[in-house]
C-alpha cells in the first residue's frame, strides 16, 4: 500500500516517536500535469490552470468507508440533475384540464391538469421514462438520506470544529434546501398525493398569524389551487433550488479541499498531516467508481421497486383524500410535529382564529431545528473555550455529552417521524392510532432525555473499557495455574499500534465554578456570565473518563501482574495526553 | 280568497299545514324513493332451515328472533344482502367482542348461507343479494370507477385499496381477494364504520364501475416493479433507509477496505 502523508505546514508533534519508521513522504512528481498531452499544454498556456488543478489533484485524501457518505450525496444529487434533465423534455408544469388519452387503461378519459398527463405519459409512453422517473425519484430520497447520514458522520466525529465550522453551516443550508428542493419535486406532478402536500402548504401559509391569507392568496396567486402554483414550484424545482444547490455544494467542497480532510486517530495520524491516497490517481479511480456504484444501486432499487405510482393515486381534485397520505419521508418530521400538537392550542380571538396548533409545527419547527443544528458548532465552542484547529476526528465515545446529544436529536426526529406515519402504524401494528398519538407525545418529551442519558452512560463505559484494555491488554481466555495453585488469567497487552488510537485524545476539564464577586466582593455582571458559561462546562465535562497516561501504565507494569506486558520502554510510546 | 285569508290566522291552520306538508312528503318519498331490490322468492323451507341454522349459531348474540341482544345488533331489516356480507367474508359468527370483527374464512357453504340470508330477510325489508350483472365488474367504465372510488372510498381504504386506519384502532381493511359481490353488498349495507351508499349515492351500474376498477388495478402488473404495499411513501422511505442505504454503505465499506 503506498501511503502519502501529506504535512499540514506545521511540525509532527506528539506522535513523533510512532512516526520515525513511517515509510518516508514520497516526494511528490513535479510536472505531471503539464505532460498529459498537448491538448492540456495548449489549455494551460492560455489559462495557467495546471498550477492550480495539480495542486488539488495531489491533495491526499484519507480512507474510511464513513468518508464516502458526502460522496454518496453528491452522486445521488447528480444523478437527479441528470435524469431531471430528461424529465425536463416532456413534463409540462400547467394547469390547463385535458382528457387523458394515454395507454393507462383505468384513467382513460378523466380530466386532468396537464402536469399530472404529461407525467403519465413519461411513465407509460414514452421509452425507458418510467424507469427514468423512478431513478430520479429514488435518487432525490437518497440524497436526502445521505445528506442527513453523512451530517450525521460529521456531527459524531466533531468534524464541524474550527477551521470547518462555514462548511457545516453551509451543509445546514445544503440539508434545508435538499427537503425544501425535494417538496416542489413531489409537488410537481399534480397527482391526488402531491396535490394533497400542496393543500397542506397552503394551510400552513394561511396559519401565519394575521397575514397568512394574504400570503397564501399571493403564492398561489389567488384561491387555491388556481393555475400559477406548478408553473411556480417548477421553477423553483429546476432553476432556483438547483441553482443554488451546485453554487453552495461547489463552495462545500472547495472548503474541504482547502481544509483538506479530516481523519481519524491514528498512529501516524496528526493534527497536521493527512494519511491517505492521493486524489489524483488512486482517490479519483476510486471515487469515479464509486459513482458508478451509486448509479448503479440506484438503478437496481428503481427498476424493482415501484415509487411514487401517481397513475394509482390519480388525478388531484380538492375533494378526494387518500387514506396514508404522507409527505416523502425527509417532510414526514414536519407532518409528525402537526399531528402531535393538540386541537386546543386552536384559539379563536373574536372572530379571527389563531392556528397555533397548526403554526407551531408548519413554521417554527423547521427554522428552529435548522438553526439549532447550524449554531450548534459555535455553541459547543463556546461551552468548552476550544479555539484551536482540530484535524484529527473524535472517536464518538470520547465526547460523551456530544455524542449523547446528538443521539437525543436523533431520538426526538424520529419520534417526530413516527408521528407522521401514525396512521400505518396503527393499522401494520394493529393499534389504536389514538393511543399512538398520546404516546408519541409524551415520548417527545421523554424519550430524548431517556436516550441522552443512555447514550452518555454507554459512551463512559466504552471509555472505561478503552482505559482497562489499554492497562491490562485483551484478555486471552487463557488460565494458568501457578505452583502455589493461584489462577491467573493471561493478559496480551495492545501492540502500539493499537494502542496509539485509543489513548490519542485529551479530554476537557470542566471550567471551575468561580466566586459571582469580583475582588472587592461586588456582584460583578461579567462573572454572572462566567459562571453560566462553567455550569455548561460543567454539563459537558463533569463526567470525562481521561486516557491512560503513560505513567499508569507504567504503573501497570510494575505491578507485575502481567508477565506478557511489553518491556518498560515501549511504554513512553504511549501517545501524550495533553493536558 | 277572501274567507281563507280571514282564516289565515286561525290557530289550527298551522297544523293544517304542517299535516298536508307530511302527507305530501310522505307520499312523494313513497313514490321517489329507491326500490329496495326484493329478496328472490324464498322457499318456506329455505327460511325454516335458515331459521335453525340462525338458532344454533347466530341467536346466543343476535336473540332468539334476532332481535339483539348486548352483544349482537338486531338484524332486522338488514337484509339477505348483509348476511350475505357479514358470512361469506368469514367475520360472522363473531368470534368474540373486539373493536371490530375482522375478516376471516366462511364458516358456512353458500347453500347454508343463503338459507340464513332468506331467513334474516323474512323478518323485514332490506337490501338483497345483488345479481352478477352488477357485481362481475364486467364492461365496467374503469375510469368512472376509478373516480367514484377515489371520492367515496380512498378516504378510508387507501388510493389502492390497501387500506387505511381509522380512530380507536377501527380500521378499514384492504380490498384484495374480496369479490365483486362482497363489495357491492359492503356498499349497501354499509358495515361496522363504513357509510352506506344507496342506489342513490351511487347507483347500481357506477357501483359495477367500482368494482371493475377495483378487479383491474389488483389484476393489472405492477408497472413500476415491486408496490412496497401500496402505502404510500412512507414505505418508500423506509425502503431507501433499510435497504437501499444498506446496499450503499456496504458498498462504500467494502471500497474502503480496498487497498490501492
Ligand atoms: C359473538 C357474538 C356474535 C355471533 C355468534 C354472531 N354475531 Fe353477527 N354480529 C355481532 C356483532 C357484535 C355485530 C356488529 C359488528 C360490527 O358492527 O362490526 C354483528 C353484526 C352482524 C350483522 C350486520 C348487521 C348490520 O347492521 O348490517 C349481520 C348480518 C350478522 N351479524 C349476522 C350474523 C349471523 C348470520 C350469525 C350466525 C352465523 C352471527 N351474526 C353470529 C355479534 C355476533
Ligand atoms: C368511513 C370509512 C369508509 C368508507 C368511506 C368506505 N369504507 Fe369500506 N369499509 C370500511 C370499514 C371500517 C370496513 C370494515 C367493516 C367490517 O370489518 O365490518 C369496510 C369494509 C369494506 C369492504 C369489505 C372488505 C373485506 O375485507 O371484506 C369492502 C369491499 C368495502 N369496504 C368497500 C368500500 C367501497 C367500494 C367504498 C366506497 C364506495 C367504501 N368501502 C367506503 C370503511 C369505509
Ligand atoms: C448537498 C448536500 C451535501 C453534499 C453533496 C456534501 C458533500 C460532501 C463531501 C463529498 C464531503 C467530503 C467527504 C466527506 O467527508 O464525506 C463533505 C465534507 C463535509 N461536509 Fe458535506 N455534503 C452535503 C451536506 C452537508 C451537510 C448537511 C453538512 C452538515 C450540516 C455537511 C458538513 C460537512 C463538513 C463539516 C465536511 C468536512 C468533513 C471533514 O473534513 O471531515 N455537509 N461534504
Amino acid at each position: 500500500m503506498s501511503t502519502a502523508a501529506a504535512p499540514r505546514g506545521a511540525a509532527p508533534r506528539g506522535a513523533a516517536a510512532l512516526r520515525t519508521d513511517d515509510p518516508a513522504v514520497r516526494p511528490e512528481p513535479t510536472g505531471t500535469v503539464k505532460k498529459l498531452g498537448g491538448l492540456a499544454g495548449w489549455v494551460d498556456d492560455r489559462t495557467g490552470v495546471a498550477k492550480g488543478a495539480g495542486h488539488m489533484l495531489k491533495k491526499v485524501f484519507p480512507d474510511h468507508w464513513s468518508f464516502m457518505l458526502g460522496e454518496i450525496a453528491m452522486y445521488s444529487m447528480i444523478i437527479c440533475l441528470l435524469t431531471g434533465v430528461f424529465l425536463t423534455f416532456w413534463f409540462v408544469p400547467s394547469m390547463g384540464e385535458v382528457p387523458y388519452d394515454g395507454s393507462y387503461i383505468p384513467l382513460q378519459g378523466v380530466q386532468m391538469s396537464e402536469a399530472y398527463k404529461t407525467t403519465l405519459d413519461i411513465s407509460f409512453d414514452i421509452r425507458g421514462g418510467l424507469l427514468i422517473r423512478q431513478i430520479h425519484h429514488w435518487a432525490a430520497l437518497m440524497f436526502v438520506v445521505a445528506v442527513m447520514v453523512h451530517m450525521f458522520r460529521v456531527f459524531f466525529t466533531g468534524a464541524f470544529r474550527k477551521p470547518r465550522e462555514i462548511n457545516w453551516v453551509i451543509g445546514t443550508v445544503l440539508s434545508l434546501l435538499s427537503i425544501v428542493e425535494g417538496f416542489a419535486g413531489y409537488s410537481l406532478p399534480d397527482d391526488l398525493l402531491s396535490g394533497t402536500g400542496i393543500r397542506a402548504a397552503e394551510g400552513f401559509m394561511q396559519s401565519i398569524p394575521i397575514v397568512g391569507s394574504y400570503v397564501a392568496y399571493f403564492l398561489f396567486g389567488g384561491p387555491f389551487p388556481g393555475e400559477a402554483i406548478i408553473p411556480r414550484f417548477y421553477t423553483a424545482h429546476v432553476l432556483i433550488i438547483p441553482a443554488i444547490l451546485i453554487g453552495l455544494f461547489t463552495a462545500h467542497l472547495l472548503l474541504v479541499m482547502v481544509h483538506k480532510h479530516t481523519q481519524y486517530p491514528g498512529p501516524g495520524r496528526t493534527n497536521s498531516n493527512v494519511v491517505g491516497f492521493p486524489l489524483m490517481p488512486v482517490y479519483m479511480a476510486k471515487a469515479g467508481g464509486f459513482f458508478f456504484i451509486v448509479f448503479g444501486a440506484i438503478a437496481l432499487v428503481s427498476a424493482l421497486f415501484t415509487i411514487n405510482p401517481i397513475w394509482a393515486y390519480g388525478p388531484y381534485d380538492p375533494s378526494p383524500v387518500t387514506a396514508g397520505s404522507q409527505p416523502d419521508w425527509y417532510m414526514l418530521f414536519a407532518d409528525g410535529g402537526l399531528r402531535l400538537l393538540p386541537g386546543w392550542l386552536e384559539i379563536p380571538i373574536f372572530k379571527w382564529t389563531l392556528s397555533l396548533n397548526v403554526a407551531i409545527g408548519a413554521l417554527l419547527l423547521i427554522p428552529v431545528m435548522y438553526t439549532l443544528i447550524g449554531i450548534y458548532p459555535f455553541l459547543e465552542a463556546w461551552v468548552t473555550g476550544d479555539k484551536r484547529e482540530h484535524h484529527l476526528l473524535d472517536r464518538p465515545r470520547n465526547a460523551p455529552v456530544r455524542t449523547a446529544l446528538g443521539a437525543a436529536f436523533i431520538a426526538e426526529y424520529f419520534v417526530l417521524a413516527m408521528a407522521g406515519v401514525n396512521d400505518i402504524l396503527a393499522i401494520k401494528f394493529h393499534l389504536a392510532i389514538n393511543s399512538i398519538t398520546r404516546a408519541l407525545q409524551l415520548l417527545f418529551f421523554v424519550l430524548p432525555v431517556i436516550v441522552f442519558w443512555v447514550t452518555k452512560r454507554l459512551c463512559l463505559s466504552l471509555q472505561r473499557a478503552d482505559r482497562n484494555l489499554v492497562l491490562h491488554g485483551r484478555e486471552t481466555g487463557n488460565i494458568y495455574r501457578s505452583a502455589d495453585g493461584e489462577f491467573t488469567e493471561i493478559h496480551e497487552p495492545l501492540d502500539p499500534y493499537r494502542r496509539w488510537t485509543l489513548v490519542q485524545h485529551e479530554v476537557g476539564t470542566p471550567l471551575a465554578l468561580g466566586s459571582t464577586k469580583d475582588a472587592n466582593g461586588v456582584e460583578s455582571p461579567l462573572s454572572k456570565k462566567a459562571r453560566r458559561r462553567a455550569r455548561w462546562s460543567q454539563f459537558y465535562f463533569r463526567d470525562s473518563v481521561a486516557p491512560v497516561t503513560p505513567a499508569e501504565l507504567a504503573a501497570a507494569h510494575h505491578h507485575g501482574e502481567h508477565d506478557a506486558l511489553p518491556s518498560a520502554e515501549s511504554a513512553t510510546h504511549v501517545g501524550p495526553s495533553e493536558h | 280568497m277572501n274567507a281563507l285569508a280571514a282564516r289565515r290566522r286561525h290557530p289550527a291552520a298551522i297544523t293544517v299545514l304542517l299535516l298536508l306538508g307530511l302527507i305530501l312528503t310522505g307520499a312523494a318519498y313513497s313514490l321517489l324513493a329507491p326500490k329496495q331490490a326484493q329478496a328472490a322468492l324464498a322457499s318456506e323451507d329455505q327460511v325454516a332451515a335458515g331459521k335453525s341454522l340462525f338458532l344454533a349459531n347466530c341467536a346466543s348474540c343476535h336473540g332468539l328472533n334476532a332481535q339483539g341482544t348486548l352483544s349482537g345488533p338486531s338484524l332486522i331489516g338488514v337484509g339477505a344482502a348483509s348476511v350475505d356480507f357479514q358470512v361469506s367474508t368469514g367475520r360472522m359468527p363473531a368470534a368474540g367482542t373486539g373493536v371490530q370483527v375482522a375478516r376471516g374464512v366462511a364458516k358456512f357453504d353458500e347453500e347454508a348461507t343463503a338459507a340464513m340470508a332468506a331467513y334474516v330477510a323474512s323478518l323485514g325489508q332490506g337490501p338483497a343479494i345483488p345479481e352478477e350483472a352488477v357485481t362481475s365488474g364486467q364492461g365496467a367504465d374503469l375510469a368512472r370507477g376509478g373516480e367514484i372510488f377515489r371520492v367515496n372510498c380512498a378516504m378510508c381504504h387507501n388510493f389502492a385499496g390497501a387500506g387505511g386506519a381509522l380512530t380507536w384502532g377501527k380500521y378499514a381493511p384492504a380490498l384484495k381477494d374480496v369479490t365483486g359481490r362482497q363489495i357491492y353488498e359492503a356498499m349497501v349495507t354499509g358495515p361496522a364504520n363504513m357509510p352506506k351508499f344507496t342506489d342513490t349515492n351511487i347507483s347500481p351500474e357506477d357501483k359495477n364501475n367500482v368494482i371493475g376498477f377495483l378487479k383491474a388495478i389488483e389484476t393489472q402488473p405492477q408497472q413500476g416493479g415491486y408496490h412496497l404495499g401500496n402505502l404510500g411513501p412512507s414505505s418508500e422511505g423506509l425502503f431507501a433507509w433499510v435497504f437501499a442505504l444498506g446496499l450503499l454503505i456496504g458498498a462504500a465499506v467494502w471500497l474502503g477496505s480496498k487497498a490501492a
